[in-house]
């Protein structure tokens, strides 16, 4: 899978963070007229002429609102056709939800899942998509986290997210902290390994546990 | 009867409390849902959902599938209600590509997805009446839904996983006599839902059975975020189709049924009322479908800019949403589905406690889940 | 002689008729109770249209002796841990208890099963009512603790619905003044009405009633498939199943037998003294003609020839019956074989329009909960039996005073009514209640798992 940026990509902002480009754009630098600053380091095609990019920095009463509140928590804000996301920070992303559900009013959390880019460094990109009845609008908060690094959970908040939280952390590995039950869901209780990580081959199983458990070997 | 925050198998066992264990396998459980209820005499105390059991790994796959490729494991997941979930995708592939399915091909979806939504209900209606004790409305229901199979075979050659929508329109014409297959259905159809609420809606034994039964507020519902038909039911009158039109629902008018209890009585009428408006878009689609191409402008090869996109439409269980993430290749980088199944049966712990063992079954049926889709 | 040959040959000449009926009964009851299925199967695709069993035989004719044959050779499973005597034993009680219930029913005015005993609906009643044991002794004798709950929820059940049942037949008995099945019947006879047109309520008490004592739908939730807690039966597979089973239709049958007897004017033609009506006479006859009219009729619209030679087949049975109905009436040396014929015909016709309404609310209506099937027996069915009972007794006194009969059992019925009503009414309430009190749950986290 071609996750890696090409050179062809438009400069980075200031802050160079080696291969991965982390959506780490120092709010003070904000320029919305550079498309540069990118919140998803993906490739062009490999042809001669650059497609547009379609992720737009994006500069409305809602993010000015998230941005006065949170400043710096608030990593980039981008549309991405026509559709909204914030990047946070991890590390307050209790508050940014509370937030959101009490004065921005986004009572339902509608998605929440992750998706791994391995070459980053903050591999894990979280990923809640929130649905505000009272002004019907969407939004999604895109939380980049690493491997192994704990965040809070969701459930306080939204209960909705108990066994969203716990499929995350079953396909991903992604462990929440404060959880109630944080176990697997869709694979059986004793399986090793987490299959939507891209290092987890399309046709791997856990052998031991098939064997031990089926009887069968298993085998594609 | 757990401890937060720990990861370890949480078993329900207390001193002097009963596990029963239903399923996977079992006539009620609608699929391969395993139940484990943690009873104090007849009365539920508490329950734990284990699923996975049809975990097939779709999203997995669809990362080494083009985005086409995709689109026949999409019918496998709602298996019931194949072509709503075609047009979720297909509608967020297509916002994934900046492209939009020409007018024709919007209004011939409607019709199809709508028919589908029928469809799905009458499969709820008829397991959840046998669950209940009815044995009859099942067979009446099957009936019916072997009309609108019919009109799919015809459209598409396929019955129940149909891949009817292709991305950026559809392949097939609708075929000769295709709107007057629809509106004789239609106008037959209105006679058999009548059937069906003389048969239960005053029937005080399914009253009895249902009434009061697996109630769940308003404020829970969106807390858990169930929806669809159970969201309704509870008193939130928010209809996807209405709020945020996709296909070509804004040309149509139709009501959105309401509950007040939030109690399965309350979903049963919701979703017959909803049966009853769906049939009155198909009538009111078919008298005037547009002329013009079926397919529109995407080129063979559907190599989307780089970036994500998440759509979600109202299928007949609820909010349906594809999160695509592309990465400029012609397979996606990550296909997440929202399903509303898998979603909808995180209320069932709120809605079963306190309830008797016989309700049990009734509250399951009432949710209207299919397991492909709570599985994946 | 040997005194033991000469006494045993003295009993069988006493009792050879019995014994004769012994036979019979359990010989052709459970084939008739095999067939019985069949109809409920083929009436319960009729409703939900579609055609039933149709493969075995010509349109599923056979499917009963298939059923029987697939049952008898199937392997025998007993439980490890069960009773062994005892689980052999459940089902031949129930079988038994229904079977010898069966001995004082009478089907004609001289046609009695076994013997017209002198307390026959007391007799039909209290053995019917002993299968309750092979109900409970089953689901205690397979040692799984689900059977026995569901064994305790039936054997509940059909105790408080015999209650129920019994006070209704006690109206009935009030006004026949005796329990001998032949003076009930002549009781009827006599009054040139049948009874369920004098105390209506205690019929449709009765209906209930015996509809929760054969375990049917709507209350046949300790049987039914999709609940959890399954029933006394699961253990058993085969032949022992089947006993249970037949036991059930057996039941079903009594039961029909003797709301007919009581209720429906046994064997008597309807307004059985009523003279100028008695052109009724030659209704069995003309009844079987006019379906063997129908089948004509029917085997022309038949889409294939085989069917269409099976209802010329039907139209000649009917034809044949009706002959032999008639040929009697008009064969003088033979008119002695009319009153059991003709009673025999209306008897049975009673007998399968009542199982007809059971068949039919099985289709029709969905389960109770066992709260909810509980609460109708003794919050409602009882007391309005009591009611009932006590309401045809006052009728009575009053037709003693010299009241018209009539008036006074209207009058009656109409209070009856009312109660009833009020009782469904205070029920109303109770559900209401009930339903806006919170009951107890686990504190903490509802919304995990």
């Amino acid at each position: 899978m071609a996750d890696e940026p090409k050179p062809s990509q438009p400069p980075e902002s200031s802050k160079p963070d080696g291969a991965a480009a982390a959506p780490a754009a120092p709010p003070a630098v904000k320029n919305p007229g550079t498309p540069a600053t990118l919140g998803v380091p993906k490739a062009a095609p490999a042809a001669p002429k650059t497609p547009p990019p379609v992720q737009i920095p994006l500069d409305n009463e809602l993010t000015r609102r998230y941005r006065e509140r949170f400043g710096a928590t608030i990593l980039d804000t981008l549309e991405d056709r026509k559709q909204a996301y914030l990047v946070v920070d991890a590390g307050q992303l209790t508050e940014v939800a509370r937030y959101s559900r009490d004065q921005e009013k986004f009572d339902l959390l509608e998605d929440y899942t992750a998706v791994d880019w391995p070459k980053r460094e903050k591999r894990f990109d979280l990923v809640a998509v929130l649905y505000s009845f009272p002004h019907n609008i969407r939004l999604r908060l895109k939380i980049p986290i690493a491997d192994r690094q704990r965040i809070s959970s969701l459930v306080e908040i939204w209960p909705a997210a108990n066994w969203l939280e716990r499929e995350i952390y079953d396909m991903f590995g992604i462990e929440f902290a404060g959880h109630p039950d944080l176990r697997r869901i869709l694979l059986p209780d004793g399986w090793q390994g987490h299959p939507l990580r891209k290092d987890y081959d399309i046709l791997k199983q856990d052998t031991d546990w098939v064997r031990e458990n089926l009887g069968i070997e298993s085998g594609q | 009867m757990r401890e937060e925050g720990t990861n370890q198998n949480a078993t329900l066992l207390g001193a002097d409390e009963l596990v029963l264990n239903m399923g996977p396998q079992h006539p009620s459980t609608h699929g391969v849902l395993r139940v484990k209820l943690k009873l104090d005499g007849e009365r539920v105390r508490g329950t734990e959902c284990v699923i996975g059991y049809l975990h097939r790994g779709v999203e997995k796959i669809a990362e080494h599938r083009t985005y086409q490729q995709f689109a026949p494991y999409v019918d496998r997941m709602d298996y019931v209600a194949a072509v709503s979930n075609g047009l979720g995708y297909c509608e967020a592939v297509e916002k994934l590509l900046n492209a939009e399915a020409p007018p024709r091909a919007r209004v011939i979806r409607t019709i199809l997805t709508e028919l589908q939504r029928i469809a799905s209900h009458l499969v709820w209606l008829g397991t959840h009446a046998l669950d209940i004790g009815a044995l009859t409305p099942l067979f009446y229901c099957f009936r019916e839904r072997e009309e609108i199979l019919k009109i799919f075979e015809r459209y598409c050659g396929a019955r129940l996983t149909t891949h009817a929508f292709r991305i950026g329109g559809l392949q097939y014409e609708a075929y000769d006599g295709f709107e007057k297959d629809v509106e004789r259905f239609c106008k037959d159809f209105e006679r058999r839902i009548q059937e069906y609420m003389d048969l239960l809606t005053g029937n005080s034994i399914w009253i009895g059975r249902t009434r009061n039964v697996g109630v769940l507020s308003a404020a829970d519902c969106i807390a858990l975020g169930a929806s669809g038909p159970i969201l309704r039911a509870s008193g939130v009158k928010w209809d996807l189709r209405k709020a945020q039109p996709y296909a070509a629902y804004d040309q149509y008018q139709f009501e959105i049924p309401v509950g007040t209890n939030g109690d399965t009585y309350d979903r049963y009428l919701v979703r017959m009322e909803e049966m009853r408006q769906s049939r009155l878009i198909c009538l009111q689609a078919i008298e005037r479908i547009p002329d013009g191409p079926i397919m529109g402008k995407v080129g063979k090869v559907l190599k989307p800019p780089a970036g994500e996109v998440y759509h979600s439409i109202e299928a007949p269980k609820g909010i349906l949403g594809y999160y695509l993430v592309s990465d400029g290749t012609t397979q996606p980088y990550r296909v997440r589905v929202r399903p509303p199944s898998f979603v909808n049966l995180q209320a069932f712990d709120k809605m079963v406690r306190g309830h008797l063992v016989a309700d049990v079954v009734a509250i399951i049926g009432t949710l209207d889940i299919v397991l492909g889709e709570v599985d994946r | 002689m040997n005194p033991t040959l000469e006494a045993l040959l003295h009993f069988l000449a006493t009792w050879w008729v019995e014994l004769l009926w012994g036979v019979v009964i359990v010989a052709v009851v459970p084939l008739v109770a095999g067939y019985v299925v069949l109809v409920e199967r083929k009436l319960m695709a009729d409703m939900q249209a579609r055609l039933g069993p149709m493969r075995v035989g010509p349109h599923g004719l056979l499917q009963p002796i298939a059923d029987a044959v697939e049952l008898l050779i199937k392997e025998d499973i007993i439980p490890d841990n069960a009773d062994q005597l005892i689980f052999w034993l459940a089902p031949v009680i129930s079988m038994v208890a229904a079977l010898t219930s069966m001995g004082a029913i009478a089907f004609g005015p001289t046609l009695q099963v076994a013997r017209d005993i002198n307390i026959g609906i007391l007799f039909v009643a209290g053995v019917s009512s002993l299968g309750l044991l092979g109900i409970v002794l089953g689901g205690w004798a397979s040692n799984s603790h689900y059977s026995i709950i569901g064994a305790m929820r039936s054997t509940a059940q059909l105790v408080s619905y015999e209650t129920a049942a019994g006070l209704a037949m006690v109206s009935a008995l009030l006004l026949s003044g005796t329990l001998s099945i032949r003076a009930i019947v002549d009781a009827q006879r006599q009054s040139g009405v049948w009874f369920v047109f004098l105390a209506p309520m205690a019929f449709f008490i009765y209906l209930v009633a015996s509809i929760a004592e054969t375990n049917r739908a709507p209350f046949d939730l300790p049987e039914a498939e999709s609940e959890l807690v399954a029933g006394y039966m699961t253990e058993y597979s085969g032949f022992r199943w089947s006993l249970y089973f037949l036991g059930e239709y057996a039941n079903m049958i009594v039961v029909a037998s003797v709301a007919t007897t009581l209720f429906l004017g046994g064997w008597l033609r309807p307004f059985p003294n009523v003279t100028w009506l008695s052109w009724l006479e030659y209704a069995p006859a003309v009844l079987m003609a006019l379906a063997g009219g129908y089948s004509i009729y029917r085997a022309g619209k038949q889409p294939v020839a085989v069917q269409t030679g099976f209802m010329w087949a039907v139209a000649l049975a009917c034809f044949a019956v009706a002959v032999l109905f008639a040929v009697p009436r008009f064969v003088a040396p033979l008119n002695f074989v009319l009153p059991g014929l003709n009673g025999a015909f209306w008897f049975l016709l009673k007998v399968s329009a009542y199982l007809y309404v059971f068949m039919w609310l099985r289709f029709t209506l969905p389960r109770y909960r066992f709260d909810q099937l509980m609460h109708l027996g003794w919050y409602i069915l009882i007391p309005l039996a009591i009611v009932n009972v006590v309401a045809v007794g006052v009728a009575m006194l009053l037709e003693n005073a010299g009241w018209n009969r009539w008036v006074g059992l209207m009058v009656t019925t109409a209070f009856t009514l009312g109660t009833a009503l009020y009782l469904v009414h205070l029920q109303d309430k109770r559900n209401a209640r009930a339903s806006s009190a919170k009951t107890d749950v686990l504190p903490g986290n509802s919304y995990a798992g």
